[in-house]
């Protein structure tokens, strides 16, 4: 059977695959073996975490403030501006909140970890924790990969926060829609399982980026070039795993958290 | 195995995109001496020391490290192997993250210490064995080409292995910095009866620490000898090798 085998791409694409859910498994493997450096974790959750908060809090904001406005030009002229804030709140939690903010870390995080790791890889520093008897894996995917598992939920819980803020802003001061039926609407329509389900975003998103931005990493080659390259192919790459990841999560995830059903 | 050897290499071949770079190495490395590896740039010595240390897994050939064949050994089961051997890297590899204290401590403190009292005072002694005591805060990047080498050579040895893997240790530095390095190779050898291979092209570097010399060319071991039986050899080889000829036209 030659077919698809015979098409470079198409295998270049089946290794990547492979090569990344191999990432994937050693990672797991590890951190359920306990091999998990905590001070390590400790760093890239600063990095992840801390370091983005405000790329975060401006997506977020401004997103739901947009967001808000353009909703509110459209029912206004339905007589329908008290459901603007439910429109913002369900959008921002199921999906505006959990890809935008996986889309600002991929560029933000999954770069330098791309550029961190594939400049470790071409100067010779990995052979050098190998041959120091220390496991690339664990050194350096392991922490990455638990702080991104924590940060991001807490990151996309901080998006929506300041997009919802945001939208009552907007909303209530600058286009006069009444704060009692923009709150209460809110309340009613927006269900916790719409939150659950931007945390599991936010979880899978992570995973993404975190398994992407380390394999270009450590498969970078040729230098300086092979450094760029591997950076661009890691933000490129993760970015749209996330939107196609998303489509099929919210596919599923609709499955298990109905959207509109109490 | 025989019990003088530390390493023993039987019939080891590797290939690169097609290419043949190792062709059926045999080598032995006897325990507590110093072998130099010479042969041309680009001839796979580098490539050949890799393979000691598990850094390359090899196409066929058996590979023994203190009487165990290391060849078909994993990541994780390579580890303690690795825990017996030091590598300096051509470039240094240092972290370039950290200070060179914490470069030099990273195997100690990988290996459980934690008493900073203790890790200060073997990079100390450490950095003092390569002569750059005080440079411990320092970050790579401050640093000169040698200073690079000497502190990876400081990392390499702070954990006292039975053997250590230079990769050539003296390219791109200075007739002084290479005497320096030159020294503490040899002073390592006679102090701490550390077992050394060394790769490199560099004949001053080879005559001042070899016990043994072997010529890796076209993927074999073409020469493997004494440093004397070298210099007293008549083959046109080592001829050119020694005396730095190329027979290219002008």
């Amino acid at each position: 059977m030659k077919f698809p085998y015979s098409f470079p791409v198409t295998r270049a694409f089946c290794t990547y695959l492979g090569q990344t859910a191999l990432l994937a498994g050693e990672t797991f493997n590890s951190i359920f073996a306990g091999r998990i450096r905590f001070k390590l974790v400790l760093r890239q959750i600063v990095e992840i975490g801390f370091g983005s908060q405000a790329v975060v809090i401006i997506t977020g904001g401004f997103t739901g403030a947009v967001f808000t406005a353009q909703t509110f030009f459209q029912f206004n002229a339905l007589n329908m501006s008290s459901a603007v804030g439910p429109v913002v709140s369900v959008a921002l939690c199921r999906e505006l909140g959990p890809v935008l903010t996986a889309l600002m870390v991929a560029g933000r995080v999954g770069a330098a970890m791309s550029a961190e790791i594939g400049t470790m890889k071409v100067t010779e520093q990995i052979d050098a924790l190998r041959a120091l008897a220390v496991n690339p894996v664990d050194y350096l995917v392991v922490p990455r990969a638990v702080a991104m598992m924590i940060s991001m939920p807490l990151l996309v819980g901080e998006c929506l926060f300041f997009g919802i803020l945001a939208s009552y802003f907007v909303a209530i001061r600058l286009l006069n829609v009444g704060s009692v039926y923009f709150l209460h609407n809110m309340w009613t329509y927006t269900h916790g399982k719409d939150i659950v389900m931007a945390m599991t975003k936010g979880y899978v998103f992570a995973l993404l980026i975190v398994f992407v931005a380390c394999n270009q990493g450590l498969s970078t080659t040729n230098g300086a070039v092979g450094v760029g390259r591997s950076t661009t192919d890691a933000v490129v790459i993760s970015s749209l795993c996330i939107l196609i990841g998303n489509f099929f999560l919210t596919m599923a995830l609709n499955i298990v958290f109905p959207a509109g059903v109490h | 195995m025989s019990e003088k050897n530390l390493i023993e290499v039987r019939d080891l071949r590797q290939t690169f995109s097609g290419q043949e770079i190792l062709r059926g190495v045999n080598l032995d490395i006897p325990r507590g001496e110093t072998m130099v590896l010479l042969g041309q740039s680009g001839g796979g010595k580098s490539v050949f020391l890799r393979h000691l240390i598990g850094l390359i897994r090899p196409l066929s050939g058996s590979i023994r490290i203190d009487g165990e064949e290391i060849s078909h050994l994993n990541e994780r089961e390579l580890e303690p192997i690795r825990r017996k051997i030091g590598m300096l890297f051509q470039d240094g590899a240092l972290f370039d993250s950290m200070t060179v204290f914490e470069n030099v401590a990273f195997p100690l403190r990988e290996k459980g210490e934690r008493k900073e009292s203790v890790l200060r005072k073997k990079v100390a002694q450490a950095l003092e064995l390569v002569s750059l005591q005080g440079q411990e805060e320092k970050m790579p990047v401050n640093l000169s080409g040698g200073m690079r080498k000497r502190a990876a050579l400081a990392r390499a040895i702070i954990s006292e292995p039975a053997c250590i893997l230079y990769d050539e240790p003296t390219a791109g530095l200075d007739p002084i910095v290479s005497d320096t390095i030159n020294r503490l190779i040899r002073r390592l050898q006679t102090h701490l009866k550390v077992t050394s291979i060394v790769v490199t092209h560099d004949m001053i570097s080879t005559n001042h620490v070899a016990d043994h010399v072997a010529l890796l060319r076209e993927g074999r071991i073409h020469f493997n000898g004494t440093l004397s039986e070298l210099h007293s050899s008549k083959d046109p080889v080592l001829r050119d090798f020694i005396d730095g000829r190329s027979h290219e036209i002008d």
